[in-house]
């Protein structure tokens, strides 16, 4: 990790192509080291934090104090650093009848801390958690007893992720993890502490740091969204294409354990919503054995989103699958045991992360742990959703590379769609999509719910809801068309809008078919059609032209009795 | 070890973590002489010392020294 002093170092450079972020940094210990830390870590990240130090242990007067500079410096994240050797001061002057109320009544300053910042400025607040002091004076017993200093710091830090969870502008940062994982002698220095006022060693500020930045970022958007990996060596010992599937290391072989552990973690990040691709240098056929058929595997083929093996350099694989996903290499990390390659990739994609590896790949886990390279500050079931519509658009686009012939691909995708008039079922998302549908859109004109509603049980119109689903999977509702009966021999397109997520499947031919299918079975002659043009909406200005209608004045017209029926390879659903 | 040779050793310790290129200290040089060398970068520079030659300083010495000679003086007893 970087040292302290090079972080300093950050201070002097420029700052002043970076987004800026004012911040609030409220400690009840000197933070004065800290303050720095967290700017010169900043820098790294692309961030010029305006900080705002108070004081040391004015805390409550910055936040009670409605006059104070907390509230006329207005920061956008507000960090509040309680530490756990001042919650042993006010433990240790308590009366022992009180011991036992320590973790309730911090926890209720802290709620009043939350709840009036939170009235007064428009902040995101961080907490730091408290790391754990134990001060030995029950031994084990503390464990058993509710009066112990020990008992109730971890009370409170159990409290105060539950109330977390519930405070949706309140986030912990986690640095009593940070403690456990370089031991307290190096979290915390007694002679810096005496001499300072400070419980942070020097050591362990960029740690801090790190994952307070980490957190900041997250918060402003910037995050991880997905995990490219190698093979060989890297998720299973040994080079599959020369030992074969029988001898790679997995499960009980050799060192299998680490590398099926390893897996476990990544299918959990998989699972909370991180993409997984694979680039490999590698027989694409002889990568995919072990996904399909090794008995140890934890990921599967359907875990991959993205899966290139080739003989293609890494960096170029890397731009191909951006291009499927189409995110920011800037949330991407590559894992590659192999340090040229490693090499070879951070010199060819700058934005991109790539951590170095331990040579020992049972190491690999511990190492990834202290790396926190997937730091959010969201998490619902939307996202493992959200991750499942990549791979289905990543697996559309795969497929559609392996095709020359466009027509071969739209064929393989085995489409199908429901076309229905307006029901009650799906006037709620036509009319989602009817406020929301802004490039494939003809004439924008916005219907509200009971709009549609009374168009679908009036006799003047025609009215159609196209679903579209593939072999890869269901995209639902994306497409509607109503058409106006304007006289005796004419049908005007009233509308005409369509997911910009189903473009080039073939889906306006079909639609097309289906509306001239309407008209002449009710006896028309004409449809009419119109383009509204919006800043929008361009990509639809020829839309009318492609299908064959002839412009005559400001529509465009279609004559059902010359018109034939227009190719594509969308099959009717009943 | 030589005073010498500990003064030449703290010497580079203090140009990094002072970030001044050109600065020379002797037995003889006090914070008063350097600005930048206050209670805090002090922190600093002892933590640094206490890297490099792999020691420990307590407290009251972190707290007592008069001049860099005296830390000198103690870095030597600490290594003997």
């Amino acid at each position: 990790m970087i040292s302290f002093s090079q972080l300093k170092k950050n201070l002097k450079k420029d700052f002043s192509n970076l987004k800026s972020i004012k911040v609030a940094l409220l400690g009840d210990t000197s933070t004065q080291f800290l303050s720095e830390a967290i700017r010169g870590t900043g820098y790294n990240y692309g961030f010029d934090f305006q900080i705002l130090e108070a004081d040391f242990n004015q805390i409550e007067r910055q936040v009670f104090d409605q006059t104070s500079e907390l509230y006329e410096y207005k920061p956008e994240v507000v960090i509040i650093f309680q530490s756990s050797h001042k919650l042993l001061l006010k433990y240790n002057k308590l009366s022992p009848s009180e011991y036992k109320n320590l973790a309730k009544n911090q926890l209720e300053l802290i709620e009043n801390i939350n709840v009036t910042i939170s009235t007064n400025l428009n902040a995101k607040i961080i907490y730091y958690n408290y790391s754990e002091i134990n001060d030995a004076v029950f031994g084990n017993y503390a464990n058993k007893t509710e009066s112990s200093f020990l008992f109730q710091l971890r009370k409170l830090n159990y409290d105060l992720m539950l109330f977390a969870s519930n405070n949706s502008n309140f986030y912990l940062c986690d640095i009593s993890s940070i403690q456990n994982q370089v031991g307290k002698s190096n979290f915390f220095m007694s002679s810096v502490y005496v001499s300072t006022e400070m419980v942070l060693s020097i050591d362990v500020l960029p740690n801090i740091s790190a994952i307070t930045v980490d957190l900041i970022a997250s918060i402003y958007g910037k995050f991880k969204k997905c995990l490219i990996l190698d093979l060989d060596n890297t998720l299973w010992g040994g080079v599959i294409g020369d030992d074969g599937i029988e001898n790679i290391q997995l499960g009980s072989l050799g060192i299998g354990k680490a590398f099926t552990e390893f897996q476990y973690w990544i299918k959990k990040l998989k699972n909370r919503g991180i993409i997984l691709c694979v680039c490999s240098k590698n027989t694409e056929s002889i990568a995919k054995e072990p996904f399909e058929k090794h008995p140890d595997m934890v990921l599967r083929l359907d875990d991959i989103a993205v899966f290139m093996a080739n003989w293609e350099n890494k960096a170029d694989n890397i731009r191909q699958i951006q291009s499927i996903l189409n995110i920011g290499f800037d949330s991407m990390v590559f894992l590659d045991d192999n340090p040229f390659e490693r090499n070879i990739v951070k010199e060819n994609i700058l934005d991109i992360t790539v951590p170095e590896l331990p040579e020992d790949p049972a190491e690999y886990l511990e190492f990834l742990y202290t790396q926190n390279l997937f730091e959010t500050v969201s998490f619902s079931n939307e996202d493992a959703e959200r991750t499942k519509l990549y791979q289905v658009e990543a697996k559309r686009v795969v497929l559609q590379k392996a095709f020359t012939n466009e027509d071969d691909f739209l064929k393989s995708l085995n489409m199908f769609s429901v076309v229905e008039p307006f029901n009650k079922f799906n006037i709620p998302r036509i009319a989602q999509l009817s406020q929301r549908s802004n490039q494939f859109n003809l004439r924008t004109v916005r219907y509200t719910e009971s709009d549609i509603e009374s168009i679908s049980i009036s006799d003047k119109y025609f009215t159609f809801a196209f679903t579209l689903e593939d072999k890869f999977g269901d995209n639902g509702l994306i497409c509607s068309v109503i058409l106006k009966k304007e006289n005796e021999n004419s049908v005007f397109i009233d509308t005409w809008f369509m997911s910009c997520r189903v473009l080039k499947r073939g889906m306006e031919n079909f639609v097309l078919n289906q509306i001239v299918k309407t008209a002449r079975e009710n006896g028309f002659k004409t449809i009419i059609g119109e383009y509204i043009p919006t800043v929008k909406n361009v990509i639809v200005q020829d839309h009318y032209l492609n299908l064959g209608f002839s412009a005559k004045k400001n529509y465009w017209i279609l004559d059902t009795n010359d018109v034939k029926e227009k190719t594509n390879f969308i099959k009717i659903k009943k | 070890m030589e005073q010498t040779e500990v003064l030449k050793q703290i010497n580079d310790i203090f140009i990094d973590i002072l970030d001044i290129d050109n600065l020379v200290i002797t037995t003889e040089t006090t914070a008063n002489d350097i600005d930048e060398w206050d209670s805090l970068t002090h922190i600093q520079i002892v933590v640094a010392m206490e890297k490099k030659f792999k020691i420990r300083f307590t407290t009251a010495e972190i707290q007592g020294w008069k001049n860099v000679g005296e830390m000198v003086n103690t870095i030597i007893a600490k290594n003997k």
